[in-house]
């Protein structure tokens, strides 16, 4: 285990802040897409969703990177695919054991965890190169940047799209007396791709840097 | 000598990792097996609440048990076997065990589960008058990928179905797994599951039910792209109404006009 000298806390920051916004894995890598269509049509699945990934790459990083010197170069990707797919089953079987309903239409997409791209991604580009405490914060600030995109897309699909959010109605609709009509369209996946659209828009217009050159 | 050193090296990363990994998957999924369990139980009495219609919102789920009959139906006979305490039957063990449980020949095993435990749980209502006039019954069978457990609710003609629901099953989800959408469950209510001579007769019919056909009572709409999920459901209730499933039962029902 390596610790942090204090010298390093600029660049703890830099790896835990970073991922938020940016060098955010959905806005601006464009990884873990899939999950951000296929959850997010409710805010109680998405945040299961959100701690089911964060839990996995946050350790999936800090196990691959104690055991980053002896991972021979030859099998890495297998070895952090192993990793991987033995914390998913074990997030899995945790929310079957303490969030049983959800369980029942989240676990086909808490085993496509496996396949995240943000967490290969993670492990192969940082965690084989950098100490433990980094790549925990690595982890970390992925886990929360991919979150933070996921939640907001949730909170605006669950809200146009049906009216409510976490079981509270905010916006009463037709069908329970009220004046809201739900957009349909929200339900389905197409609008989640229109609302990371208009996000990675917002994103750039605020940070005008992250904007690509034209060839 | 370097290359060996090297192979040497790389079997046992991956000897190590292997056995790491497995030893963490399957003690947690030790450790939670029995919450997990307790969530089973749970979810399965909602299911038999909720396939009946008589589920209520915010009323503890093991009292508003207490409103249903719970007895144990022999299949061979169709009569009840009285036991002191049926609600810990377990079917799936019983069906493991050669001593409760007959092997079923392949021409019979239309559901494909190998042994039916000799006793099956029933869950019972009646009304004033002591006449049975809901019965739920548990069912089982293979589908596409998985074994389909779920119930059945009929009203007390024995034929007229009450719900159908499945608590547990790994049909692919969007397809086979929209056994559980609402929209199509809400379909089965109403329909009749036996013909004029008491066989079973319910078909998933494709391309939608036939409006007008005096068989629509018999039909309801297949999944689609489901092939084998729904003759897996077809099968499941031809099995379990007929007679090596709850066919025997259901004529003692109606002969003795539900005052079983």
């Amino acid at each position: 285990m390596s610790s942090m000298p204090t010298t390093d806390a600029y660049k703890c920051k830099v790896t835990l802040i970073n991922p938020l916004f940016d060098s955010n894995p959905i806005t601006i890598q464009v990884l873990g897409i899939c999950s951000a269509l296929a959850v997010t049509t409710s805010l109680k699945s998405t945040l299961i969703m959100c701690a089911a990934v964060i839990a996995v790459l946050t350790f999936s990083n800090t196990t691959v990177s104690i055991i980053r010197h002896h991972i021979p170069a030859s099998i890495r990707i297998i070895v952090q695919m192993t990793i991987i797919a033995s914390l998913v089953i074990v997030v899995d079987q945790f929310i079957k054991a303490y969030a049983f309903e959800m369980s029942k239409t989240l676990s086909v997409f808490v085993g496509l965890i496996i396949t995240n791209c943000i967490i290969m991604g993670r492990a192969e580009a940082f965690a084989m190169h950098n100490s433990p405490g980094l790549s925990f914060l690595d982890g970390l600030g992925h886990g929360i940047g991919y979150s933070l995109i996921l939640i907001i897309v949730a909170a605006i699909r669950e809200l146009l799209g049906t009216g409510r959010l976490l079981d509270y109605t905010i916006l009463p609709s037709v069908f329970e007396g009220g004046w809201y009509y739900p957009n349909s369209m929200m339900v389905l996946a197409p609008s989640a791709f229109f609302i990371i659209g208009l996000l990675i828009w917002a994103l750039r217009t605020w940070k005008s840097h992250q904007v690509e050159k034209d060839q | 000598m370097q290359a060996n050193v090297t192979k040497r090296k790389v079997l046992l990363t991956a000897l190590v990792v292997s056995l790491v990994c497995s030893a963490v998957v399957t003690v947690s999924t030790i450790v939670l097996r029995p919450i997990q369990e307790v969530n089973r139980q749970h979810y399965m009495h909602l299911n038999i609440l909720k396939v009946a219609g008589l589920y209520q919102q915010g009323v503890a789920i093991e009292k508003q048990l207490q409103q249903l009959e719970i007895r144990l139906v022999e299949h061979e006979t169709g009569e009840f076997y009285d036991v002191e305490q049926p609600e810990t039957y377990d079917q799936r063990k019983a069906a493991k065990d050669p001593k409760l449980s007959i092997a079923l020949l392949p021409e019979e095993d239309i559901v494909r589960i190998k042994r039916r435990a000799d006793y099956a749980s029933a869950y019972l209502t009646r009304d004033d008058s002591g006449r049975i006039n809901r019965i739920i019954l548990p069912i089982h069978g293979s589908g596409l990928w998985s074994t389909l457990y779920g119930f059945i609710a009929l009203q007390g003609d024995t034929e007229t179905v009450i719900g159908i629901r499945f608590y547990e099953h790994e049909e692919t989800p969007g397809l086979g797994g929209e056994i559980d959408s609402a929209r199509w469950l809400k379909q089965w209510s109403g329909k009749v599951v036996f013909d004029e001579y008491w066989q079973p007769k319910i078909e998933l019919k494709k391309g939608g039910v036939d409006h007008g056909s005096p068989d629509t009572i018999h039909q309801v709409d297949a999944l689609s792209g489901a092939t084998l999920t729904n003759r897996g459901v077809e099968n499941i209730l031809k099995f379990w109404l007929g007679d090596n499933g709850f066919g025997p039962f259901l004529d003692q029902v109606r002969s003795s006009e539900g005052r079983l």
